[in-house]
């Protein structure tokens, strides 16, 4: 079976990873970097992912995007309170968030698959084979709409999906395997955006969610929102000059923010420094750890709270807990650990990169569908309550938070009014008890035969599957007939919308490869040209007058097709001026190598 | 919208074992497996979670062996396991699989195997009561009045501190309440095990049978109304 790698799709980073040898390892690009930054930059020479693109936030910020993972499966309402952090342009589409970079909108799901591409074409590079089978990781606390919206983007960037994983899972299963970690165990992963705390059972190989929780909108983002907030705030007290008007300052703002947050994970000091606009020179702030930790004791007490609810959705309490685990950048935070380990009241791991350990996870999980890890066994639970609304706006739950998926429920559905054809199902998912507190998941409606009120019976399954992604069947009883169902996500992106951007996408893939075929090509014969020329004045009076008229011919050659659009053509001619120019180079290399001699002869005397 | 709870309550009598595989068409011996070509066969509907998970029809069931037994199933059903295999393959383990995870967490709860004890052996669908247990009458009426004076107070002020100590001390009595109901109950497990455990066909045994499942329906709903009660009781007073 073709190789499946694991990619851990993150806030603002991504990384994907590979089984050799029963080991997970993840792959390096060119620069030797495991991450890539989760970025994408719409230039005048087209669309760039990562370390490149990063060096667009701040040269060309209202094209850059970053943090794309916060828009993931939901509307514009959902996201109201932050716009005025990203300097991109937001709109909303049937329900789902566009991005508008240059001529263009994009949502959420295709941004997210340029950064699967660039993983693809890392993974293809490094491993030298075509790669279209991948697991990717969720937040534990992703909800249906997102974990949707993630598999669209694999879909999108010609990566056959088999798994949607759990991150703090994923990091569990790299600690089973590496560290041989046993018994109840706690994974505390603080991500870019995203907070996730997973409560498990680790026996003899199986893996045993007992309970999850988590806050989708916590994150190393939010901490250096605080910090950069505090830069902003100061610069208009002491230079009476407002940033918010200079969106490339304000992502230079971000950065540093970024940066004195990290430096401050190591040392107990930090000065960040600004460049300010309108020449008011330099903006300069010395930082102690002190400091910064209580700009973001807040955040960080945030976390805690998740912890406690699935502590006891677990029935346990921190005594019960034997390992806990730290995953995720924000976890180098000094303050998170102090805390984490006050909860729990042991000192927490991080043997393993908690950069990396959720991708290498990934690779784990992708190793067991392929069939080459077979001890082992994760069972993951869903994290939210599914059910559907009934009389009243009230919601009735169907499948609770923290079951075991694969997870199904069925309902009875009949009619009131004699002759009704169709009944309303209205799917949500969350823990409060009115539809309105809730997350509409979908909607649909189910067929019905014409028959006296209460006569029809309609049974509807709800089946949750092991990627925590519903799926919704319908079987009328009397007739034994199944009834397909379209389903209409109230978020997301419909099956025909995916269609078209995997149709866009490969079309574009196409165009993009052709033409940087042919940037590639003519650079490299403006290359050729001028290397000729300059042998040809070096060394032109050394050949035959055949030779030179033979490579004048090829010269024009290369030039003429250089203008075409057909880059095999040039290739084509480039070779044969390399054959026109093999005498030349010849002798060229010999003169050289008499010079050098002869230098060297000279050198020995004097 | 127009909907009816589904009843959970399946056939009454053991389903007997599948006759035939539904890839080769051979008699189907093995348990999950098809003996003569390996396939996973579909667990059936109508099964019920006792028999699914290999346990009797009793109500003391060994915690690690039901975990030993889930697992082993796991191992045997989950679709991590069928990536390779058939689309047919793939949506019996998705099945199985959802049935085993609703078989164990059914069977895990002591209360909650009661309950579908209750249902598997009595027919009765999960009672929701409206009303207070008869020697509860009295006690939750003043209850509700206390608690409505709370409520209505705010919360905050100053005249709280009384009826708040007095809720305390009510909702620490309800939960003492919930635990004798709980400790009957208990009792009643053990009951229900030795009479099966008797095997007995007679008229005296099928009225003690009766009378166990009547009382543990009765108990089984007054706890279940306590309980709602006291979460009630502890979410207002936090």
């Amino acid at each position: 079976m073709a190789r499946i790698v694991g990619i851990d799709l993150g806030t603002t980073n991504s990384l994907v990873a590979y089984m050799a040898d029963g080991r997970p390892r993840v792959i390096p690009g060119r620069n030797g970097r495991t991450m890539v930054p989760s970025v994408v930059a719409m230039t005048d020479n087209g669309l760039i992912v990562g370390d490149s693109a990063k060096e667009h936030l701040t040269r060309s910020p209202e094209r850059t995007v970053y943090s794309v993972k916060r828009f993931m499966g939901k509307g514009l309402e959902d996201v109201q309170g932050e716009l005025a952090y990203f300097p991109y342009h937001l709109t909303e589409q049937g329900g789902v968030i566009r991005i508008k970079l240059g001529e263009k909108s994009y949502s959420p799901p295709q941004i997210s698959a340029m950064i699967l591409k660039e993983l693809k074409q890392r993974a293809e590079a490094y491993l030298g084979e075509s790669i279209t089978k991948a697991v990717i990781t969720v937040p534990a606390y992703f909800n249906d709409s997102q974990r949707q919206a993630t598999k669209d983007a694999g879909m999108i960037a010609g990566l056959d999906v088999l798994r949607i994983i759990n991150e703090p899972t994923a990091a569990s299963l790299a600690y089973g395997l590496q560290q041989k970690t046993q018994g109840t165990i706690a994974v505390y992963d603080l991500g870019g955006g995203t907070f996730d705390i997973s409560i498990l059972k680790l026996k003899n190989g199986i893996f045993e969610v007992l309970a999850t929780n988590g806050d989708t909108h916590l994150g190393g983002d939010d901490f250096d929102r605080q910090i950069a907030d505090l830069f902003v705030r100061e610069i208009r007290e002491q230079q009476g000059l407002d940033l918010n008007a200079y969106p490339d300052h304000m992502q230079a703002v971000r950065l540093e923010a970024e940066r004195t947050k990290i430096r401050l994970s190591d040392e107990l000091k930090a000065t960040a420094i600004l460049d300010l606009p309108e020449g008011k020179g330099r903006y300069s702030r010395d930082f102690t750890r002190d400091q910064v930790e209580s700009l973001s004791m807040e955040l960080v007490e945030r976390s805690l709270e998740p912890c406690r609810l699935a502590l006891k959705d677990a029935g346990l309490t921190p005594n019960d807990i034997d390992e806990v685990v730290l995953v995720g950048g924000s976890t180098r935070m000094p303050l998170v650990r102090q805390r984490v380990q006050a909860l729990f009241g042991k000192e927490p791991h991080c043997e393993l990169d908690p950069d990396e350990v959720v991708a290498l996870g990934a690779a784990v999980q992708a190793d067991i569908l392929s069939g080459g890890t077979t001890d082992l066994l994760l069972l993951d639970v869903t994290p939210l309550s599914l059910g559907i609304e009934t009389m009243g706006g009230v919601m009735s739950s169907l499948i609770r938070r923290n079951t075991t998926i694969p997870a199904s429920a069925k309902e009875m559905f009949t009619t009131y009014v004699d002759g009704q054809t169709g009944v309303d199902i209205h799917i949500l998912q969350g823990e409060r008890e009115l539809v309105r507190d809730n997350r509409s998941l979908a909607r649909f409606r189910l067929k019905v035969p014409p028959l006296p009120a209460g006569v029809p019976r309609i049974e509807v399954t709800f089946l949750i599957d092991a990627n925590g992604i519903l799926n919704v069947s319908a079987r009328d009883v009397r007739t034994g007939e199944t009834q397909s169902l379209a389903v209409k996500p109230s978020f997301g992106l419909s099956d025909d919308e995916v269609e078209r951007m995997i149709g866009e996408s490969f079309k574009f893939a196409a165009d993009d490869l052709k033409a940087r075929q042919l940037i590639e090509a003519r650079t490299e014969a403006e290359v050729i040209l001028m290397a000729t020329e300059k042998a040809l004045k070096q060394g032109g009076h050394l050949v035959g007058e055949e030779d030179l008229s033979s490579i004048r011919s090829s010269m024009a050659a290369v030039e003429a097709t250089k203008s075409g659009e057909d880059h095999k053509a040039i290739r084509a001619k480039m070779a044969d001026l390399e054959n026109a120019t093999h005498h030349l180079a010849e002798v060229l290399m010999d003169t050289s190598l008499k010079e050098a001699l002869e230098n060297k002869k000279l050198s020995e005397i004097t | 919208m127009d909907h009816n709870t589904h009843s959970t309550a399946g056939p009454r009598e053991l389903q007997m074992a599948r006759s035939m595989c539904w890839h080769c068409q051979s008699e189907v011996a093995g348990e999950y497996f098809c003996d003569r070509c390996v396939k996973v066969q579909p667990v059936s509907k109508e099964l019920d979670y006792f028999t699914c998970l290999g346990f009797p029809r009793r109500l003391t069931i060994d915690q690690h062996q039901l975990e030993a037994k889930f697992y082993e199933l796991s191992r045997a059903f989950h679709p991590d396991f069928y990536q390779n295999k058939s689309a047919a393959e793939q949506t019996i383990s998705l099945g199985n699989s959802a049935m085993l995870n609703t078989a164990y967490r059914t069977l895990r709860d002591p209360i909650e195997r009661a309950e579908y004890l209750l249902d598997l052996e009595a027919g009765s669908v999960k009672e929701i009561r409206n009303s207070p247990p008869a020697d509860l009458f009295e006690e939750i009426l003043e209850l509700q009045d206390t608690l409505n004076e709370y409520r209505a107070t705010g919360r905050v002020s100053e005249t709280e501190s009384p009826l708040r100590a007095k809720l305390r001390s009510e909702r620490n009595t309800l939960e003492q309440r919930q635990r004798d109901m709980e400790a009957t109950l208990q009792q009643l497990f053990v009951q229900w095990d030795k009479l099966q455990d008797r095997g007995e066909a007679t008229d005296q045994a099928r009225a003690e049978r009766d009378r166990i499942l009547k009382q543990m329906r009765e108990h089984l709903s007054n706890r279940t109304y306590v309980k709602n009660i006291v979460s009630d009781l502890a979410s207002t007073i936090g």
